[in-house]
């Protein structure tokens, strides 16, 4: 039920184990009509190379951006998507929903 | 995340065993809670809830927020018997995201014809499930079909040692009597018996093999979401 989210851990320990700088992005809360359930997961790694979703296609390149960054900060961040985000974030959920995405670095 | 956490998790996943990551938010400290730690964890009750539902989420942990990321092995469903209420099974198991094995030493029921696109073993369950090919766990159901104690007594075996979450076998009362008895000159106690649903279904009054299948499949997932859910050894 929940394979292909580990199938993305599993890319995500390959890759850190590979030498690559990685960091996973988890949706970690969702309002009214989102498009990826809670514990969503999307695996980027310092290049901006990416697999999973956490939106389907509508915040990934937000996140990605994001996820570079803490790959070189270290720091993790919480980031929120929505309509009301919309020019916050230049992204948006276009189905109405808000999610709340948590982004760490694989140390 | 640290990567040797990260490394256990998908070992965890690996091995077929639940397990939890908490992750505290926004600072990332993380731990691992394997599925058998679960008793001793400050969050214990928290947790055992998250793995009974299978659901990840974020919970409040003493005023704090925690991500709690749950892990659970996918369900899988093994069907001794290729028989006409296993075929209405296979229509039916796709959209409850239940993975199906079906075994039959009998050749001639045991066909990709009569099952395209199933996974099929043509072996005795002793071999099939003994031997590796299929190993038996707690996140997996198991309906024994052919009503014939050669073929269903030791896949009934196995599934007992295994602990499935599910155990159930066709028949009528006079011949789950039988079945009983068997057991327990097998060696099997009461108890462990006794999680046998027989006869096999919710009391539907199920007639055609289709109702029988979803008399089934009801069964299955009333035992796969009462709560507590199958706890790792």
């Amino acid at each position: 039920m929940l394979s292909t989210d580990t199938d993305i851990l599993a890319t995500a320990q390959a890759w850190r184990r590979d030498g690559r700088d990685v960091a996973l992005a988890t949706v970690i809360e969702t309002w009214g009509s989102a498009p990826r359930p809670v514990g969503s997961h999307l695996v980027i790694d310092g290049e901006g190379n990416f697999l999973g979703s956490v939106s389907g296609g509508c915040v990934e390149g937000a996140v990605i951006t994001e996820a570079v960054e803490v790959i070189e900060a270290g720091t993790p961040r919480v980031l929120e998507f929505g309509v009301a985000d919309e020019t916050a974030w230049r992204a948006g959920l276009s189905c109405g929903g808000r999610i709340r995405v948590f982004v760490e670095r694989i140390d | 995340m640290r990567a040797d956490l990260l490394n256990d998790l998908n070992a965890e996943r690996a091995a077929r065993r639940a397990a939890i990551l908490v992750t505290e938010i926004p600072s990332g400290e993380q731990r691992l809670v394997r599925a058998a730690e679960i008793a001793g964890d400050p969050l214990a009750g928290v947790l055992a809830k998250h793995l009974a539902a299978g659901k990840s989420g974020l919970v409040e942990a003493e005023g704090r927020p925690v991500f709690l990321t749950v892990q659970v092995p996918p369900v899988r469903l093994v069907v001794i018997g290729a028989v006409h209420i296993s075929q209405a099974l296979a229509a039916m198991v796709g959209t409850l995201d239940l993975a199906l094995t079906v075994i039959d030493p009998r050749t001639a029921f045991a066909t990709p014809e009569r099952f395209p696109g199933i996974d099929l073993v043509a072996e005795w369950p002793d071999v099939a499930l003994g031997q590796g090919v299929l190993a038996l766990d707690r996140y997996c159901a198991l309906a024994a079909l052919t009503h014939d104690p050669k073929i269903d007594d030791p896949a009934l075996s196995a599934a007992l040692r295994a602990e499935c979450f599910y155990v159930g076998a066709l028949g009528s009362r006079k011949t789950h009597a039988a079945r009983v008895g068997r057991l327990t000159e097998a060696g099997f106690p009461p108890e462990a018996i006794a999680r046998i649903h027989a006869p096999i279904g919710l009391p539907l009054g199920a007639v055609s093999p289709a109702e029988i299948a979803l008399s089934i499949l009801a069964q299955i997932v009333a035992e796969l979401r009462r709560a507590p859910k199958p706890e790792a050894s």
